[in-house]
């Protein structure tokens, strides 16, 4: 062997990325607007059920698409998937067409029964959001008897010898002191942390301002995140790499936004959106009731035809840290109010800080809510 | 004949019966169904080199069967490429081939 011999050329892999693919890699399909709860930051607007959902035929048949497309695995999302009577029967129709299936819970429906049930599989995996490591943080955000409901859920899967399931975080200035705290708890489930950023997505829009990281905290997150490398992050901080550039550092992961490239969503209605965080119509690009199914959205829509086209940097051409950070995230911007060719709105060296401000009340709304109505109770 | 840290190229290996190989226009996907690893094989000859690797009595016959051209670089190049395969889980070694001696 010859070490000084330099490598063959490799192809620019983000460039061939980012220029999409033949199928997602992953994509996330959220099977129900139906929730048990009604979280203030929920990306989907999550409550009521749609009457327009899938029906079961037309969920196994998307099932076999994605199988036959070789996609690898499914997101499944909500809502909150479990409430669908069908939902069993999808997770072991993707899990026998070798589509791996991760679903996001919110752990109510996690008995010990169904823990049994899902420690059975081999392809499958659970990811239980938890949004403060104690009950009065997580229920702020959740609502009440969240935590307590999602801790049973990780007790039942741990005493079901379900294996590593995953604890996800959604990191908000509230919780960003406990992540020491969570990764113990993770820890000590043989469980796995996932912590990914907050989006301005859903009824997001209205909570985001508050939620969201400080400047500092997002100092704090990045480097936690370099000091953990086994904890999980969805590959949602990449806008946060312009932190990095000094150092050279670069978070794990692709580092790019994969939006109608590598990623995007399905919709308990079918619709097809370029990624989980931007359901809106701006984003929609088809539907798998269309002719030609999922795939035929996948390749053809113009929306995603669009998406794939090299973006510009736009008024963050003149900043040095461009290359690191690729500007960031699209929904973050798109439900902030801020130029899509600008900052990202958590701009790490706070370039968007002025934009954000004055883009503040101007945001678009997005263009579906399933929230159920707030019952208002007179006291007497 | 090259070692590279627990990838040795003069046994047999094979693709893991465990991952899913998807075609991509830069080479393939690989995705390991236990692990949940993504991995990229970035080029059409590397995918050729994986899945034909079964056929030969070792990794380095297989590079010299399929990879060409075969020189110093090209060689030092895949065994290094199958090296990290092979740390991901993507090839695995396998039992040394039967020594078949068919009279004829």
């Amino acid at each position: 062997m010859t070490a000084t011999q330099p490598a063959p050329p490799v192809p620019a892999l983000v460039e061939q990325l980012t220029g999409g693919l033949d199928a997602p890699i992953c994509l996330t399909w959220e099977l129900t607007y139906a929730c048990n709860l009604a979280c203030v930051h929920c990306l989907s607007s999550s409550g009521r059920r749609d009457p327009k959902e899938l029906t079961t035929a037309e969920a196994m048949s998307v099932v076999d698409q994605l199988a036959d497309l070789q996609v690898f695995y499914v997101n499944i999302g909500g809502g909150e998937p479990m409430i669908r009577k069908d939902f069993f029967d999808i997770v072991d129709h993707a899990v026998d067409r070798h589509v791996g299936v991760k679903f996001s819970t919110n752990g109510y429906y996690i008995d010990k029964p169904a823990a049994e049930r899902f420690a059975k599989s081999d392809l499958l995996d659970i990811q239980i959001s938890l949004d403060g490591f104690d009950a009065k943080t997580n229920d702020a955000v959740r609502g009440e008897g969240s935590w307590e409901a999602a801790r049973r859920a990780m007790d039942n899967l741990a005493e079901a010898n379900f294996g590593e399931f995953k604890i996800s975080i959604v990191a908000t200035r509230h919780n960003f002191d406990q992540l020491d705290d969570y990764k113990k708890m993770a820890d000590d489930y043989g469980a796995q942390l996932r912590v990914t950023r907050l989006r301005p997505s859903g009824r997001g829009v209205d909570s985001y301002h508050d939620l969201r990281l400080t400047h500092d905290q997002q100092y704090g997150i990045f480097r936690w995140i370099m000091d953990h490398p086994d904890v999980l992050t969805g590959d949602s901080f990449f806008h946060l790499n312009a932190l990095g550039k000094d150092t050279g550092e670069t978070l794990p992961g692709l580092n790019l936004c994969g939006a109608g490239r590598i990623v995007c969503l399905i919709d308990p209605i079918g619709d097809v959106y370029a990624c989980p965080f931007v359901i809106h119509d701006e984003f929609k690009a088809g539907n798998v009731r269309d002719q030609g199914g999922f795939a035929q959205v996948w390749r053809h829509s113009e929306l995603f035809a669009e998406m794939r086209e090299p973006g510009s940097a736009g008024a963050c051409a003149s900043c040095n840290a461009y290359d690191a950070c690729g500007g960031g995230c699209v929904a973050a911007k798109f439900f902030t109010g801020i130029d899509l060719n600008g900052p990202d709105p958590d701009c790490a060296l706070g370039h968007a800080d002025e934009a954000v401000a004055a883009a503040m009340g101007t945001a678009p709304k997005p263009s579906q809510d399933h929230s159920r109505p707030v019952r208002l109770t007179v006291k007497r | 004949m090259t070692t590279t840290a627990d990838f040795d190229s003069t046994t047999r290996w094979e693709r893991s019966p465990k991952i899913g190989l998807r075609p991509e226009p830069f080479g393939a996907l690989a995705y390991h169904f236990d692990t949940r690893r993504l991995v990229f094989l970035k080029s059409n000859k590397l995918v050729d080199l994986v899945d034909g690797l079964a056929n030969h009595d070792s990794a380095d016959a297989a590079i010299e069967a399929i990879i060409e051209p075969v020189d110093d670089r090209s060689r030092s190049a895949h065994v290094k490429a199958l090296a990290s395969l092979a740390e991901a889980g993507v090839i695995e070694p396998l039992p040394a081939a039967p020594d078949i001696d068919f009279v004829g």
